[in-house]
C-alpha cells in the first residue's frame, strides 16, 4: 500500500517553481504596504509574474483552508500577522530592523507559495491559478484583523475547541491514533526547542551590545596608561573587541533568521497537520450524528405504524430514506477523508522534512 | 530542599578529592622576587557549609622561625585582620599595602544549585545530569579563585622587603592554634563605615592641596584617572562575560533538546537532529571555554588591579595627609614662635610630622615605580596567555 501511493506522489508532481522578491514599499502612512514580486515558471518554459501584497496571500489561505481541508489536505499556513512589524514599516523609518522584518516576510512567502504549488491537488485549485496568474485580485477583506469576518472566525474557533472536548471518537483505525500522538510530540518537543532559540538569540544581542561597552572602556584605560607599549596592546585590544561584537552581531542574525524562522515555520505546518487530523474527526462525528437522527427517524416511523397514521407515515418514510442517503454519503466522506489524511501525511514525510 | 544539601555536601566531598592535588600558584601579578629565605603558599582548601579553610605551607631559611618548613590552617577573617593590622599600623604608612583579597562568595552558585534541585521534575535526566555537571565545575572553578586570591595577597607579603619582617604575618604563617580573630560584630562595622565616610570626605579635601613634588602630583592625577578607568572597564567585562556564559547555557540546552528529539526515531530527519546536536554540544564546549578563559585572563585581572590601583590611592591620601599635617604644624610652630609659649612643643612635633612625611615621601616614590612596572608586567602576562588561549580554542574550531 506504501509503494503505491509513493508512486503516485512521484507522477502528481509538476515542475512548477515560484521566487517571491522585489519588496517595494506602496503608499504612504498608515495605509501604506508592501507589495511582492511573485513570478512563477511552468515546466521551464511559461513565465509570469504579478505583484501581490501580503493580505493577498492570506485571502489564498483562507480560501483554500476553506474548501480543502474538507477533503482531509493539509493546507500550509502562511507567515503569521505581525502588527508592530508592518507599523513599523508603515511609518517609514528605514532601520535595520524593519528591513529585516520585511526580509523575513519575503523568505516565508516564498516557502509558503513553494510548499503550496508542490502539492498536487491545490496546485489544480482555481484559486490557486488565479493567484498565480491574475494581473489584479480583488482586495481580500476578509483578512484584516478587526473585520466582521475575523470575529466569526474567533467564533467558530472556539466552538470547534468545545466541540473537541466533548465528543470524543472511538479511534478504529490504529495509524491516525498513532500518527497523531506523534505529531503531537513533535510540536511539543520543537516548542521547547523554540523557546530555548529564541532565548539563545537574546543572550547573543546582549553579548553585542556589552562586548561594544567593553571595547569602548579597554580604549579608554589604553588611553591613560603611561607605559607606551602597554597602552598598544590595550587598544589594540579594545580594537579586537569591536571586529568580535560585530561578528557576534552577524551570528544572532543568522541564528535567527535560518534557524528560528524555520522552526517557526515547521511548527506551523505541523499544526496545519493536527487540523487535518481535526477535520477527519469532525467528517466522523457528522457521520455519527447523521446516524444517530436516522435513528430517531426510524423510531418515529415505527411508532407511527404502531399508531397507524398513513399520512404521517409517507412523510416520515421519505426522511427516512433520505437521511439513509445522508448517512452513507458520510459515511463515504469519512473513509475519503481518512486515505487523503494517510497521503498527506506521507507526502509531508517524505517531501517536506528538510 | 534535602537533595540541593546533599548536593553541596556532596560537592564537600568533591572538594576534599580535588583539594588534594596540588594547587598552582597563579599569580595574577608577577616580578615577586622568589626569594629561597621566605616562601609561602597555600597548599590545600577544604571548603565546607559556609566557609573555607586554606593550608598555608611556609618554606623559610629565615632564623626567627622554629622550624623551617611548616604549615597552619586559615580561614578568610584571619587574613583580613592581617590585612587591617597592616594597615592600621603607622609604620607601613609609606607603603602599598597589598589589596585584601575577597570573601569567598559560593552565594550565586548556591542559589543556582537550589533552583536546579526544585527543577528537577521538570527535565529529564540527561538534561539533569548535565546541569548538574555544569555547576559543579563553576563551583569548582570558584573555589580555585578565591584559593589563588589568598594565595597572592600571602605571596606580595613574603615579597615585599620591609612587610615581610612584621610580627603579624610571622604569627599568622606560624601559630597552628586558632588566631581567634572574630570577623568584625556591628558595632565595629559601624565603626568601619563612620571612618570611611571621613577618610572620603578628607580625601577629598587633601587632594586639593597641590603638591610640591612634581612626581607625586603626576602620580595623582595619573592614579585618580586610572583608578575609574579600571572600575568602568572591570565592570562592563564581567558584564560581557557573564552574556557570554548564558549564551553557552543556551546552547547547551539546545544540544541536549535536539539530541532527544533526535533519538525518538531513527528516520533521516532524527539522524540529521542528532548531528546537528552533536555540532551544538561542540560549539557549546568551546564558547563555555573561550567565556572561561577571558574571565579568568581578564576579568581577574582588571579586578585585581582595581583594588591595587585603590591601595596605591590610599598611599597616596596617606602622605597628603601627612604633608597636610607637616603645613599645620609649620604653622603652630610660627604661631607658637609668635606668641612665645610652648615652642618645645610645638617643635618637636613638627620634627615629627617632618620626619613623618620625608619617610613617607621616600617609600612612596620607590613603591609607585614598582606598581608600575609590576602592572605592565602583569598585564603582558595576562594578555599573552588570553591571546594564547583564544588561538588554541579558533584552531580547534576550524578543525
Amino acid at each position: 500500500m506504501q509503494r503505491t501511493s509513493l508512486e503516485q506522489l512521484e507522477e502528481d508532481s509538476f515542475d512548477v517553481d515560484v521566487a517571491v522578491t522585489n519588496p517595494e514599499k506602496v503608499g504612504d502612512g498608515m495605509n501604506a504596504y508592501v507589495a511582492f514580486k511573485v513570478s512563477t515558471r511552468v515546466c521551464r518554459k511559461a513565465f509570469f509574474s504579478v505583484r501581490r501584497r501580503y493580505s493577498d496571500f492570506l485571502g489564498l489561505y483562507e480560501k483554500l483552508s476553506v474548501k480543502q481541508s474538507l477533503h482531509g489536505c493539509i493546507v500550509p499556513p502562511p507567515p503569521e500577522k505581525s502588527v508592530v512589524g508592518m507599523t513599523k514599516v508603515k511609518v517609514g523609518m528605514d532601520d535595520p530592523s524593519s528591513v529585516e522584518f520585511v526580509e523575513r516576510r519575503r523568505a516565508a512567502l516564498e516557502r509558503y507559495l513553494q510548499r503550496v504549488v508542490s502539492h498536487p491537488s491545490l496546485l489544480q485549485d482555481p484559486d490557486v491559478r488565479e493567484f498565480l496568474e491574475r494581473e489584479e485580485l480583488p482586495r481580500a477583506v476578509s483578512t484584516q484583523a478587526l473585520s466582521g469576518a475575523g470575529f466569526l472566525k474567533m467564533i467558530n474557533k472556539a466552538s470547534d475547541a468545545v466541540n473537541k472536548m466533548t465528543i470524543k471518537m472511538n479511534e478504529s483505525d490504529t495509524w491516525f491514533e498513532d500518527k497523531f500522538q506523534e505529531v503531537e510530540n513533535e510540536e511539543q518537543q520543537l516548542r521547547k526547542l523554540q523557546a530555548v532559540v529564541d532565548s539563545l538569540v537574546n543572550h547573543r544581542k546582549e553579548l553585542c551590545g556589552s562586548t561594544a561597552l567593553f571595547a569602548k572602556s579597554m580604549a579608554m584605560l589604553g588611553n591613560s596608561e603611561d607605559n607606551t607599549a602597554l597602552s598598544r596592546a590595550l587598544s589594540q585590544l579594545a580594537e579586537v573587541e569591536e571586529k568580535m561584537e560585530q561578528l557576534h552581531q552577524e551570528q544572532a542574525a543568522s541564528d535567527f533568521f535560518i534557524f528560528a524562522e524555520l522552526l517557526a515555520d515547521y511548527i506551523r505546518l505541523l499544526a496545519a497537520m493536527r487540523g487535518c487530523f481535526d477535520q477527519r474527526v469532525r467528517a466522523w462525528q457528522r457521520w455519527q450524528e447523521a446516524q444517530s437522527t436516522l435513528q430517531k427517524k426510524r423510531e418515529a416511523e415505527a411508532k407511527l405504524l404502531w399508531a397507524n397514521k398513513p399520512d404521517k407515515l409517507q412523510q416520515a418514510k421519505d426522511e427516512i430514506t433520505e437521511w439513509e442517503a445522508r448517512v452513507t454519503q458520510y459515511e463515504r466522506d469519512f473513509d475519503r477523508i481518512g486515505m487523503t489524511v494517510r497521503k498527506e501525511v506521507l507526502r509531508f514525510e517524505v517531501c517536506l522534512c528538510f | 530542599m534535602r537533595s540541593c544539601y546533599g548536593l553541596i555536601c556532596g560537592c564537600g566531598a568533591l572538594w576534599d578529592v580535588v583539594s588534594a592535588l596540588p594547587l598552582q600558584p597563579r599569580a595574577v601579578n608577577v616580578d615577586l622576587q622568589t626569594d629561597a629565605t621566605l616562601q609561602v603558599d597555600i597548599s590545600d582548601a577544604l571548603s565546607e557549609r559556609d566557609k573555607v579553610k586554606f593550608t598555608v605551607h611556609t618554606k623559610s631559611t629565615l632564623p626567627n622561625f622554629k622550624q623551617n618548613e611548616f604549615s597552619v590552617v586559615r580561614q578568610h577573617e584571619e587574613f583580613i585582620w592581617l590585612h587591617d593590622s597592616f594597615v592600621e599600623n603607622e609604620e607601613y604608612a609609606g607603603y602599598i599595602i597589598p589589596p585584601a583579597p575577597p570573601r569567598p562568595d559560593f552565594d550565586a552558585s548556591r542559589e543556582k544549585l537550589q533552583k536546579l534541585g526544585e527543577g528537577e521534575g521538570s527535565m529529564t535526566k540527561e538534561e539533569f545530569t548535565k546541569m548538574k555537571q555544569e555547576l559543579e565545575a563553576e563551583y569548582l572553578a570558584i573555589f580555585k579563585k578565591t584559593v589563588a586570591m589568598h594565595e597572592v595577597f600571602l605571596c606580595r607579603v613574603a615579597a615585599h622587603p620591609v612587610l615581610r619582617k612584621d610580627l603579624n604575618f610571622h604569627v599568622f604563617l606560624e601559630y597552628n592554634q586558632d588566631l581567634s580573630v572574630r570577623g568584625k560584630n556591628k558595632k565595629e562595622k559601624l565603626e568601619d563605615f563612620f571612618k570611611n565616610v571621613v577618610k572620603s570626605a578628607d580625601g577629598v579635601l587633601v587632594a586639593g592641596v597641590k603638591d610640591v613634588d612634581d612626581f607625586f602630583e603626576h602620580e595623582k592625577t595619573f592614579l585618580l584617572e586610572y583608578h575609574n578607568r579600571v572600575k568602568d572597564a572591570s565592570a562592563k567585562s564581567d558584564r560581557m562575560i557573564r552574556s557570554h556564559k548564558n549564551a553557552a547555557d543556551d546552547i547547551n540546552r539546545i544540544a541536549s533538546s535536539l539530541y532527544t528529539l533526535g533519538t525518538q526515531d531513527s528516520t533521516d530527519l532524527c539522524k540529521f537532529f542528532l548531528k546537528v546536536s552533536e555540532l551544538f554540544e561542540k560549539t557549546r564546549k568551546i564558547e563555555s571555554r573561550v567565556a572561561a578563559d577571558e574571565d579568568l585572563k581578564l576579568a581577574d585581572l582588571l579586578k585585581y588591579y582595581l583594588r591595587e590601583s585603590q591601595a596605591a590611592k590610599d598611599l597616596l591620601y596617606r602622605r597628603s595627609r601627612a604633608l597636610v599635617d607637616y603645613e599645620n604644624a609649620n604653622k603652630a610652630l610660627d604661631k607658637a614662635r609668635a606668641k612665645n609659649r610652648d615652642v618645645l612643643q610645638a617643635e618637636t612635633s613638627q620634627q615629627l610630622c617632618c620626619h613623618k612625611f620625608e619617610k613617607i615621601s621616600e617609600s612612596a616614590k620607590q613603591e609607585l615605580i614598582d606598581f608600575k612596572t609590576r602592572r605592565v608586567a602583569a598585564f603582558r602576562k595576562n594578555l599573552v596567555e588570553l591571546a594564547e588561549l583564544e588561538l588554541k580554542h579558533a584552531k580547534v574550531t576550524m578543525t
